[in-house]
C-alpha cells in the first residue's frame, strides 16, 4: 500500500508536467483548430533558457542558490517562451491564415544569414546575407505569392511540423547536441510522511503547476482578454464581427501557452536535470495524447488528461516493464480514439460539410 | 555577376574532390594511418573524449620518440555520436576511404559489436580499449581488446559485495537497451548467488530515460542492502539523485560504465558511498602510472579516467605490435597483436590470450566527496 501511494506521488508529479504542456496544445487548438506540433520544442527552449539564466554570472553573483534564483529562472524562461510563441505565431502560422507580407522575408533572411556566414564567415557577411534574403522575400511576395496566400488546415499542420524541426535542429546548432545538466536551483529536502517520502523538488513542481493552472483558469474565465479568447474559440468570424482583434487574441493565446510550456520545461528540469535539444519530442507527443484524452479544446480536460497519462506511465513501469513506459501513452491514445474520440471532457461535435 | 560565382563554385567542388582523393592512403613514404572511432558527442560523450585524449597522448609519445618503423603514426578520428549504426558507417569509411591499417575503438560494447564485423570482413585489425562484452572478440580473429571482460567484472563486484561490503540482499537495475549492462547483470546474479547472496528485486530502464522514481520505489519496498546498477554515468548520476530523494540511502554498485568525470558532476553528493569496478586507479603509485597521470593532467587539465588509461594502453600496444611486425601490413599487425605477452601498461600487465582478450586484474573504486578512492585489487 505504501509503495502504491508512493507511486501515486511519483505519477502525479510527472503528470502535472504533462498537464502544463497539454494546456498549451488545448488552448491553441481551441482558438485555431491547429495542433501546434512545435509545442514540445518550445518546452525544450524553456529548459535551455532556464539553464542559461541560472548559470549566468550576474544571477549567480547576486542571488546564488536562493529562492529568488528559482523565481528569476522561472519568470525569465516563461518570458523567453512567450516571446518565442508570439514569433512562431507571427512568422509561421499567421501567413497560413491570411495577410502577412513580411513572413517570407523573415524566413529568407534566416536562410540568407546562414548562407552569408558559411560563405563569408564574418558578421558583415551574415548581415549582408540576411538583408539579401529579406529583400528577395518582399520581392517574391509582391510578385507571385500574394494571390495564393490563403491556405488550408493541412498547410498549417505541415508548417507546425516544419517549425518543430527548425527548433530541434536550430537548438542543436545553438546549444550543442551534448546533454547539459540543469543546476540544482532549489535545495533538496526530504519530507517524511509515514512511509512516504516527498522531496522539495516534487512539492515545488506540484505547487507551481497548481498555481499556474488556477491563474490560467482565472485569466480565461474572469478577464476581458479571456472572454475574447473564448469568443474566438467559439467562432472566429463572429468574434471578428464583434470588433475583437482576433490576430492579437491568437498571438496572446500562443504567448500564454508557450509560457506554460516554458514553466513546464523548468519544472521537469528540476526533477530530471538532464536537458538536450531533442528532449521536447517525447513529452510533446505525450502531452498531445493527454490533451486528446482530456478532450482537445477543453482546459480542465488537459489537466485531467496530463495527470492520467503521468499516473498510467508510472504504474506501467512500477508494476510492469520499464520498456512499456513510452508505449503506455500511445496505447491510451489508440483506445481513446476508438472509444470516445471527443475525450473525457470534450464536446461531441459533428463536422459540417 | 553570375559567371564568376558559377566558375568559383566549380573550382570549389574540384578542390573538394582533390582533397578527398588525397585523404586516402596517406603519405605512404613517412606515415602510418590508424583509424579511431568514438562517441565525441551524445549521452556518452566523455567516453569518446577521454579515449581520444588517451590515444593522442600515446601516439604523440611514440612519434616524439621517432615513430614506428621509421614512420610517424597518424590517427584519423571519426565521431559516431554514440549510435551503433553510425559506428558501422564511420568504420566503413575509415577502412574504404582513408585506408587505415588498424582501428582503435569503441568504448560502448553495443557500438563495438556493430562495427567489429566490418573490420573483420575487411581484414583490418581492431583493438577496443574498453568494450567488455564477451561477444566482441568472438566476432573474429581480427578483433582484440586490452580490458577485462564482463564475466570477470561481474565476478569482481559480486565478490566485493559479498566479502568486503558483506551485504546479503542486493537489488539490480539494468539498462535493458545496453548489451554491457545486460551481460554484467547476468554474471553478477550467478556469482553473487554462488557466494551466498540473494537478489531481492530486479528492475530495468533504458538508456536516455530521465525518470527512475517508479523503479526505485518498487526496489525500496524490498529493503535491499545495496543496489547494483551496471549502467552508464549519465543515467546512474540521475538515478542516484532520485534514489536519495526517495530515501534509498544504501550503497550503489556499478561497473566501468560509471567511469567518467561527469558522474559526480551529475550525481553530486548522491554518488557518495558508491563503488564500481574499474580498470585502474589514478592513485596507483607505480612510476608508469604516476608519469601518465602527470602528463595527462598537464595536457588536458583533469585526472585521467580508466577509459583514458585503457585508450593509452591500446594505442601503445598497437604501436608496439606494428614495430614487432616489422611491417604496416594489416595481416602482419594482427599476428603481432595476437602474440603480445606481458605488455606493461598503466592499467596493468597485459597478455593477449587465445580468445584475443586481455588477462589482467581489476580495481574497485569508491566515490567520496566528488573524488575516486582506491579500495582494492581483485584477481581471477
Amino acid at each position: 500500500m505504501e509503495t502504491f501511494l508512493q507511486q501515486v506521488i511519483n505519477g502525479i508529479s510527472q503528470g502535472s508536467a504533462y498537464a502544463l504542456l497539454a494546456l498549451g496544445y488545448t488552448m491553441v487548438y481551441g482558438v485555431l483548430r491547429l495542433i501546434n506540433f512545435a509545442h514540445g520544442d518550445v518546452y525544450m527552449v524553456g529548459a535551455f533558457a532556464g539553464y542559461y539564466i541560472a548559470n549566468n554570472d550576474a544571477v549567480q553573483a547576486n542571488l546564488g542558490a536562493s529562492w529568488m534564483t528559482a523565481v528569476v529562472v522561472m519568470a525569465g524562461s516563461m518570458a523567453v517562451c512567450a516571446f518565442l510563441g508570439i514569433l512562431i505565431e507571427r512568422f509561421a502560422y499567421r501567413p497560413g491564415r491570411g495577410n502577412s507580407p513580411y513572413t517570407l522575408a523573415f524566413w529568407l533572411a534566416i536562410v540568407g544569414s546562414s548562407v552569408g556566414r558559411m560563405v563569408g564567415g564574418s558578421t558583415p557577411a551574415l548581415l549582408a546575407g540576411a538583408a539579401a534574403g529579406a529583400v528577395l522575400g518582399v520581392g517574391l511576395d509582391r510578385l507571385g505569392i500574394r494571390p495564393a496566400r490563403q491556405s488550408s488546415h493541412l498547410t498549417l499542420l505541415i508548417i507546425a511540423i516544419g517549425v518543430s524541426l527548425f527548433l530541434e535542429n536550430g537548438g542543436q546548432l545553438a546549444f550543442g547536441a551534448d546533454p547539459k545538466f540543469f543546476p540544482e536551483i532549489i535545495p533538496t529536502r526530504r519530507i517524511q510522511l509515514g512511509g512516504l517520502t516527498v522531496d522539495s523538488q516534487r512539492l515545488t513542481v506540484l505547487g507551481v503547476s497548481v498555481v499556474l493552472m488556477v491563474l490560467l483558469t482565472l485569466i480565461i474565465n474572469y478577464t476581458k482578454t479571456g472572454k475574447a479568447m473564448r469568443a474566438v474559440s467559439f467562432n472566429l468570424d463572429a468574434a471578428k464581427l464583434m470588433g475583437i482583434n482576433t490576430d492579437r487574441i491568437i498571438a496572446f493565446t500562443f504567448a500564454l501557452g508557450s509560457a506554460l510550456a516554458g514553466a513546464g520545461g523548468i519544472l521537469v528540469s528540476l526533477l530530471y536535470p538532464r536537458i538536450d535539444p531533442l528532449m521536447g519530442i517525447m513529452p510533446g507527443l505525450k502531452a498531445f495524447v493527454a490533451a486528446v484524452l482530456g478532450g482537445i479544446g477543453s482546459v480542465p480536460g488537459a489537466m485531467v488528461g496530463g495527470l492520467i497519462i503521468g499516473l498510467a506511465e508510472v504504474m506501467a513501469v512500477g508494476y510492469g516493464q520499464s520498456t512499456y513506459r513510452d508505449a503506455t501513452a500511445f496505447v491510451i491514445l489508440v483506445l481513446i480514439l476508438l472509444l470516445r474520440p471527443s475525450g473525457i471532457m470534450g464536446k461531441r461535435t459533428s463536422e459540417k460539410v | 555577376m553570375k559567371l564568376p560565382t558559377f566558375s568559383s563554385s566549380v573550382l570549389l567542388l574540384g578542390g573538394l574532390a582533390i582533397t578527398s582523393c588525397s585523404g586516402g592512403g596517406g603519405d605512404a613514404a613517412n606515415e602510418i594511418l590508424i583509424g579511431e572511432y568514438g562517441s565525441l558527442t551524445g549521452t556518452t560523450a566523455t567516453f569518446g573524449i577521454s579515449t581520444k585524449n588517451g590515444i593522442d597522448l600515446a601516439i604523440d609519445e611514440v612519434n616524439a620518440a621517432g615513430g614506428v618503423l621509421g614512420k610517424q603514426l597518424r590517427v584519423i578520428v571519426e565521431d559516431d555520436q554514440g549510435r551503433p549504426e553510425e559506428a558501422q558507417t564511420v568504420v566503413t569509411k575509415l577502412i574504404t576511404r582513408d585506408e587505415v591499417v588498424a582501428i582503435l575503438g569503441e568504448v560502448a560494447s553495443s557500438r563495438t559489436l556493430a562495427a567489429a564485423p566490418v573490420a573483420q570482413s575487411n581484414g583490418i585489425p581492431m583493438i577496443t580499449p574498453s568494450s567488455t562484452n564477451p561477444k566482441i572478440t568472438e566476432v573474429g580473429d581480427y578483433i582484440f581488446r586490452v580490458c577485462f571482460i564482463d564475466p570477470f567484472q561481474g565476478f569482481v563486484m559480486a565478490k566485493f559485495a559479498a566479502t568486503t561490503l558483506k551485504v546479503r540482499n542486493v537489488a539490480i537495475l539494468t539498462d535493458v537497451k545496453n548489451d554491457h549492462s545486460v551481460g554484467l547483470t547476468q554474471v553478477f546474479t550467478e556469482e553473487f548467488g554462488k557466494l551466498g547472496g540473494r537478489i531481492v528485486a530486479r528492475e530495468s530502464y533504458s538508456e536516455g530515460d530521465t525518470d527512475f522514481s517508479a523503479q526505485l520505489t518498487s526496489l525500496r519496498a524490498r529493503n535491499p542492502d545495496a543496489i547494483y546498477v551496471p549502467g552508464y554515468y549519465t543515467e546512474v548520476g540521475l538515478l542516484a539523485r532520485q534514489a536519495r530523494q526517495l530515501g534509498l540511502d544504501v550503497p550503489l554498485l556499478g561497473g566501468d560504465g560509471w567511469d567518467s568525470p561527469r558522474l559526480t558532476e551529475i550525481g553530486g553528493p548522491a554518488m557518495n558511498n558508491s563503488y564500481f569496478s574499474s580498470h585502474y586507479s589514478p592513485q596507483d603509485t607505480s612510476q608508469l602510472v604516476r608519469r601518465f597521470v602527470g602528463q595527462y593532467q598537464e595536457r588536458f587539465g583533469e585526472v585521467p579516467d580508466g577509459l583514458a588509461a585503457l585508450a593509452y594502453d591500446a594505442a601503445k600496444l598497437l604501436a608496439d605490435a606494428i614495430a614487432r611486425a616489422g611491417s604496416a601490413e594489416p595481416a602482419a599487425i594482427r599476428d603481432a597483436i595476437a602474440q603480445t605477452k606481458g605488455f606493461v601498461g598503466v592499467t596493468g600487465t597485459i597478455s593477449i590470450n587465445a580468445q584475443r582478450n586481455a588477462d589482467k586484474a581489476a580495481t574497485v573504486v569508491r566515490v567520496a566527496g566528488g573524488k575516486l578512492e582506491f579500495v582494492e585489487t581483485i584477481r581471477q
